[in-house]
């Protein structure tokens, strides 16, 4: 090797504490504070609303409606000036067709400078079958990933690899519950994209370490995890640049709708990135993984 | 790695011309009979209306029951078994006693397979009640699969009814489709506003015409209704005159004379009998038309009406009218719906998410292009090269497959742009470690592609996993976006072995002798 290897290994200690203080924090965030949820999710109604008339301000139609009985409305702008998002809970009665009510309310108050782009309304009870199918999701695409690299590796890797998984979906989700950031289906597929990934990332490094415990049987699983994040480091960063490339991309010019979509991904991208650096060989480390614990599989 | 047939040459062009020629065919309007399939975009991109719609079926589960009841009863007596205290318990179960000498000759009655009253389902193992027994006390309510045969059978009827109602709206390709045994998903692409069709399939449109009576005490029973305007009460008979089953058509009109807009009907053969029967005993009572428990009108009965045609009067506006011609024309539905989920996009949003989607797109793809070249050089415009392919076969398979493009299904192909290059980064920075140990290029490239296979294919399956779970669990535009993102795995594994591989082994064997070549 002429190169001089960068020695991660290092920092794993300091790295691992961080870590798990992030995973505490995010947990308490998760009980405590807990997720916004979206319509998709919590159930209500959504309408985003544009203006044609520069004279409506926010407050004016926050006014509106609130006049209109709708329970808790919150009002928001959303990417341009004259595009806001309303939100409320109500439930619409059956025969009662809330929407058509809300436009005849607005045009006498506030005049027909609007139109509604988007509606969306989902029951209590479609809202709660799609946060269950969320979660059944997710927690099935963690135990493929499980049982896939089980069947790939040794089971110490797939340790790794899935507490890999679970720091980048826990840390994900905590951000969005420190910020409030909205939770909705296609955060949902962005956190299994981001299973995906990270997933990717870690086989890459594990494929490596396993290839080196083959080679050499005088080094140290702590030194050889470090040799292996090193010869796999520059397609990790080059893998992380065009990946960020693309989603920073649709997070800047892919309108509204894919905003809190894209942020999950980069936030999970670089999560994953790291976990699979930090967390995923350290535990190799700790379970002390060695040329036997491959070989000996291999003989079976 | 770096061999290839002549043969396989030619294959791997073939279908990778094909596969972009049908991608391309969404973009340029080509004039054949070749090929004509194309990409549909979602209701988010087009604007367009989604509706789930709930059937309410516990109005016809006790409907059913109540059928239920009095065919025991008969039943009963014609098997010569005496029963008494026979009633239907909290809309749910039918309760009945028998004498003990009785009961096991009961039993049978209700447990055989071949049960007349109590049907066994072959197909599910399982009877159309369950049957429990308390001293002689009997209890039957519907078992699992007795409820399910009734679900499905409203169900089949009320998306026939939906079907009706929407074509004749006549918005473009709806698509109507069963959830489950109780539900109905309706989309309706293009559709901006809509309210009308929300109104329509909202409506049971159960039609009734029947006499309001003075007499409360009625040998059918009678029962209090509100009209529609909530002006008056009255007591209308529960006899049915007629129903709605029995018209055959129905249009709005404006009657010259009053100036009013009506609603004319035309009866069948046995309706028309029965109404002429009924105005002509009924001259001078008042005829309640009654809609979904509300009384329309209740005009006079001035003389026998026997043409099997009339007319429904009721302060409607023309587009009132229509619109209760166009219930009564399409049936009324078994049940009540609901909409439990809705989801709208105006076209003008639709197409700013076009517009937005396209446009990070090429950026995205200009990035990491970029980014490539001036990383790999002339190994990054072979993965560019391979890239741009890799989207067309992309796109080509979606044409394939006439799959449904969504928003969501668009950042799953930008994704696709970031992470296809991975494959070809792993190659190169694995031929790169392979050079320094070994002299001779082609080798290196050669060892640099088999050492660098299982890798590949282990990142990407994982990442194929996701997606297939997301495809299996996810709904409507979330589904877009695993299927652009699972197929962009296996266009990348493709493009990546076959085009970018192809194309590497025709550098590296012309510039073998090169000092560096990567």
């Amino acid at each position: 090797m002429e190169k001089k290897l960068i020695s991660f290994n290092n920092f794993y200690k300091i790295f691992n504490i961080t870590s798990s203080i992030l995973i505490v924090i995010s947990i308490l965030l998760l009980l405590f504070k807990g997720l916004n949820y979206g319509v998709d999710f919590k159930g209500g109604t959504l309408i985003e609303i544009r203006t044609t008339s520069n004279d409506i301000s926010i407050s004016n139609l926050r006014k509106a409606f609130n006049k209109m009985d709708l329970g808790d409305v919150s009002v928001k702008e959303f990417g341009k000036k004259n595009d806001f998002i309303v939100k409320f809970e109500k439930k619409s009665k059956p025969k009662e067709n809330i929407i058509e009510n809300i436009k005849k309310n607005l045009s006498t108050s506030i005049g027909n400078n609007f139109e509604f782009r988007r509606v969306e309304s989902v029951g209590p009870k479609v809202s709660s079958e799609l946060l269950i199918s969320g979660i059944i999701a997710i927690a099935l695409s963690l135990s493929a990933m499980l049982i896939y690299i089980w069947i790939r590796f040794e089971w110490q890797f797939s340790l790794g690899a899935i507490i890999a998984l679970f720091h980048d979906v826990i840390i994900t989700l905590g951000f969005f519950s420190l910020f409030g950031f909205e939770i909705n289906l296609s955060i949902v597929a962005a956190v299994l994209t981001i299973v995906g990934y990270s997933m990717n990332d870690t086989v890459v490094i594990f494929d490596r370490v396993r290839e080196n415990l083959r080679k050499y049987s005088d080094i140290k699983i702590f030194d050889l995890t470090n040799i292996s994040i090193n010869e796999t480091l520059s397609r990790t960063i080059i893998t992380s640049i065009t990946t960020l490339l693309a989603l920073l991309s649709i997070y800047f010019f892919g309108g509204e709708v894919l905003k809190g979509f894209s942020l999950a991904m980069i936030l999970g991208v670089i999560f994953g990135t790291y976990s699979s650096i930090y967390i995923a060989n350290p535990i190799l480390v700790t379970l002390r993984v060695s040329q036997r614990t491959i070989i000996k599989e291999e003989k079976e | 790695m770096l061999y290839f047939s002549k043969l396989r040459i030619i294959s791997v062009i073939l279908f990778t011309l094909l596969l972009s020629y049908f991608a391309l065919s969404n973009f340029f309007k080509i004039d054949d009979n070749f090929f004509k399939r194309h990409i549909n975009l979602g209701l988010d991109l087009q604007g367009g209306s989604y509706l789930l719609l709930e059937i309410d079926n516990e109005p016809v589960v006790i409907q059913q029951l109540q059928n239920k009841l009095l065919q025991i009863k008969n039943y009963l007596k014609e098997k010569n078994i005496s029963y008494k205290n026979i009633i239907l318990k909290n809309n749910k179960i039918i309760s009945f006693e028998v004498n003990k000498d009785q009961l096991d000759k009961t039993k049978v009655l209700f447990d055989k397979d071949d049960s007349v009253i109590n049907p066994y389902y072959q197909q599910y193992k399982s009877h159309e009640f369950d049957l429990s027994i308390n001293n002689n006390i009997f209890l039957l309510n519907f078992s699992k699969y007795g409820l399910i045969n009734i679900k499905s059978s409203s169900q089949d009827q009320a998306i026939e009814i939906v079907r009706r109602r929407v074509d004749e709206i006549g918005t473009n390709e709806p698509n109507i489709l069963k959830r489950g045994n109780d539900r109905i998903l309706v989309e309706l692409p293009g559709l901006d506003n809509p309210e009308r069709i929300k109104l329509l399939l909202g409506k049971t449109a159960n039609l009734t015409f029947r006499f309001i009576t003075q007499i409360e005490e009625e040998s059918f029973g009678t029962e209090k209704l509100f009209f529609e305007d909530g002006s008056e009460v009255a007591i209308v008979s529960r006899r049915i005159v007629l129903s709605g089953d029995n018209l055959i058509d129905a249009k709005p009109r404006m009657d010259n004379q009053n100036n009013e807009t009506v609603v004319t009907f035309t009866l069948d053969r046995v309706g028309a009998k029965r109404f002429a029967k009924a105005t002509s005993t009924g001259v001078g009572k008042r005829l309640a038309i009654v809609l979904d428990g509300k009384i329309i009108s209740a005009p006079n009965v001035r003389e026998p009406i026997i043409g099997g045609s009339g007319q429904i009067t009721g302060n409607f506006t023309f587009q009132s009218a229509t619109d209760l011609a166009l219930l009564l024309r399409s049936g009324a539905l078994p049940a009540p719906l609901n909409i439990i989920e809705e989801r709208t996009v105006g076209p003008d949003l639709g197409q700013d998410s076009i517009n937005a989607g396209i446009l990070s797109l090429i950026i995205g793809f200009f990035l990491v292009i970029s980014f490539m070249l001036f990383r790999y050089k002339i190994f990054g415009l072979i993965a560019n090269v391979t890239l741009i392919f890799n989207l067309l076969l992309l796109l080509g398979i979606l044409t394939l497959f006439e799959a449904t493009l969504t928003l969501p299904g668009i950042a799953g192909i930008i994704l696709t742009v970031g992470m296809a290059v991975d494959a070809n980064v792993l190659i190169y920075e694995r031929i790169k470690e392979e050079i320094k140990s070994e002299k001779n290029q082609i080798l290196a490239f050669d060892s640099g592609y088999s050492k660098s296979k299982t890798t590949i294919l282990d990142a990407n399956i994982t990442t194929l996993i996701a997606a297939v779970i997301l495809f299996i669990m996810g709904s409507g535009p979330v589904k877009g976006f695993s299927v652009t993102l699972g197929i962009g795995i296996i266009t990348t594994l493709f493009s990546v072995y076959f085009i970018a591989r192809l194309l590497t082994s025709l550098y590296v064997i012309k510039n073998k002798y090169n000092e560096k070549l990567i």
